[in-house]
């Protein structure tokens, strides 16, 4: 049984039928990653897990319980967190509060032992623990957002675009951190426009266009199909249709 | 100078009241983005009921002036919480994806329906009870004029900078308190960490109401008399003073509560007594044409 499966997902965002019957699933301790030009979907697609459109059609279900119709927070509450597309943090809130916002549902006894490790693995946000999010930078927002998520103890991590807009030497740690959350035994679905990098650490991936899954393969085999490469790599023509 | 100190202690203590009022409006502006006009109103009820629970509490017996206004306090405030609870369910729910006008129609409606009730049930004849707390404190006499400090007033302002203290406290230092603010920053992201944001916004207007309680049954004791009409006027300078105070600023809504409170006692004794409620509009109008994100308001940014 896969950890996630999306079966046969429609999914509206007003009068765009943004998801047009999208297969997927994640199995327990992959990196999954979904590449795709900008509307392609993408974004749609993790937002639609949390019944944010719902789905108009198909199913989604997590650890085998059907969760397309349950409530936004009851979602969360099953153990997923997500990085959205523009991190989203809590602009008004200190560093300190929204790590806080994230271990709202997680136990308290596992409070101290959880932010010590964000603070490990981003040593910036303990020394801004309380400065107003708002005023840290880009790079540093977005490992507050990675942070936030991880003080929920989730099960399965949704990051999207969490390169996006971000120097190189940010999106090199946070991929690293990628790497290593996964090692630990964390299940990664990860978004990404940086097709190149998250090929490189996925195992396994997926590619979308216009709302639909057009191809599908191991990080190494998507990263050297001639498809792919021309498509997202190397930047050209749409894949077409198999 | 004797004249001028006791108008600034009518006035603190006036201020008390209308910024208890402002914060039920703009924790609920805060929260979802509208004003709740029937919040005036949820405090009339919660002023009536004050009268209803003094008298009946008095035929039972209880004589301590302390239990008693403990008692009523208590019994106001959780009904009064009931009834936020209820308005945001029956009348504002159910319109939260309409458009941004529908919410506040119905607000102006169920307005009209609480005074209604409370006129249809309670009858329309100002309801008077008895002094709980008489006498004052004469502080000292400046030209023949003697400033009192009545134990009502020093009630109403302990009772609100207490208040106001564990107020602070819930939404600065405990969970709820920052799910609170969370909601006002992000709602879908609030609910994205698994928080129930319907939860969160029922808990808001029930604290607004209770703060509202409080002011209701301070007014009661303070002034004597209640009845169905008082929650518009009220109601309206707790507005101004919210929106003062920028709207969405809960010391904003402290602050401008003083300084309308400060306003309407000075105007009632230098100027007119019967021009002091134009003297609050003119300051509504007078803000938002020249800044209409008050005091301490942060500037309206349009949310992508």
């Amino acid at each position: 049984m896969s950890m996630l499966t999306f079966a046969g997902v429609h999914a509206h965002y007003g009068a765009i039928h943004a998801l047009r019957g999208v297969d997927i699933h994640v199995e327990e301790g992959e990196i999954v990653t979904l590449i795709g030009a900008n509307g392609a979907g993408k974004s749609t697609l993790m937002m639609t897990l949390f019944g944010q459109p719902r789905a108009s059609q198909g199913s989604i279900s997590y650890q085998g319980r059907d969760i397309t119709r349950m409530a936004t927070h009851d979602i969360s509450r099953q153990g997923i967190a997500l990085v959205p597309e523009g991190r989203r943090i809590f602009p008004r809130m200190t560093v300190l509060e929204n790590l806080q916002m994230g271990a709202t549902f997680a136990k308290p006894e596992h409070f101290d032992g959880d932010i010590k490790r964000v603070f490990e693995l981003f040593p910036v946000l303990e020394a801004r623990q309380a400065q107003r999010a708002g005023t840290l930078s880009g790079g540093e927002q977005q490992m507050l957002a990675i942070g936030r998520a991880l003080m929920g103890r989730p099960t399965l991590l949704l990051l999207d675009e969490p390169s996006l807009g971000l120097a190189p030497l940010y999106i090199k740690l946070i991929f690293r951190t990628i790497e290593a959350l996964n090692k630990e035994g964390m299940t990664i679905l990860l978004v990404e426009q940086n097709a190149h990098h998250a090929l490189k650490v996925a195992h396994r991936g997926y590619v979308l266009q216009h709302g639909g899954i057009v191809l599908t393969g191991t990080g190494k085999e998507l990263l050297a199909s001639p498809e792919v490469r021309a498509a997202y790599l190397e930047g050209g023509a749409e894949i077409s249709h198999a | 100078m004797g004249q001028f100190i006791q108008q600034l202690i009518n006035g603190l203590t006036l201020g008390a009241v209308y910024g208890l009022i402002a914060l039920g409006y703009t924790m609920v502006y805060g929260i979802i983005g509208m004003i709740n006009f029937a919040h005036g109103d949820v405090y009339m009820v919660s002023a009536i009921m004050a009268v209803t629970f003094i008298t009946l509490l008095s035929a039972l017996g209880i004589s301590s002036v302390p239990l008693m206004l403990v008692l009523v306090l208590v019994i106001v405030i959780a009904l009064t919480s009931v009834y936020g609870w209820t308005v945001e369910r029956t009348a504002y729910r159910p319109l939260r994806n309409s458009t941004r006008l529908a919410p506040l129609i119905s607000a102006i409606g169920m307005s009209i329906f609480l005074q209604n009730m409370v006129q249809i049930t309670q009858g329309a004849r100002v309801k008077p009870v008895p002094t709980l707390l008489p006498g004052s404190l004469e502080l000292f006499t400046a030209n023949g004029f003697t400033v009192h400090l009545a134990y009502t007033q020093i009630l109403i302002v302990l009772v609100t900078v207490a208040l106001l203290i564990g107020f602070t406290a819930l939404i600065t230092r405990t969970s709820f308190g920052r799910q609170q603010r969370a909601c006002e920053q992000d709602r879908t992201m609030t609910a994205l960490l698994g928080i129930n944001v319907d939860r969160t916004i029922s808990l808001t207007f029930m604290l607004g109401a209770a703060l509202a309680a409080v002011a209701g049954v301070m007014v009661t004791v303070y002034y004597g008399v209640v009845d169905f009409s008082i929650g518009f006027v009220a109601g309206i300078k707790a507005f101004t003073a919210a929106v003062l105070g920028g709207i969405g600023s809960l010391p904003g809504a402290m602050l401008g509560g003083l300084i309308i409170g400060m306003i309407e006692s000075f105007w009632s004794a230098y100027l007119s007594p019967e021009y002091k409620d134009v003297a609050t509009f003119v300051i509504l109008i007078l803000v938002l044409m020249f800044r209409p994100s008050g005091l301490l308001g942060r500037p309206e940014v349009e949310k992508v």
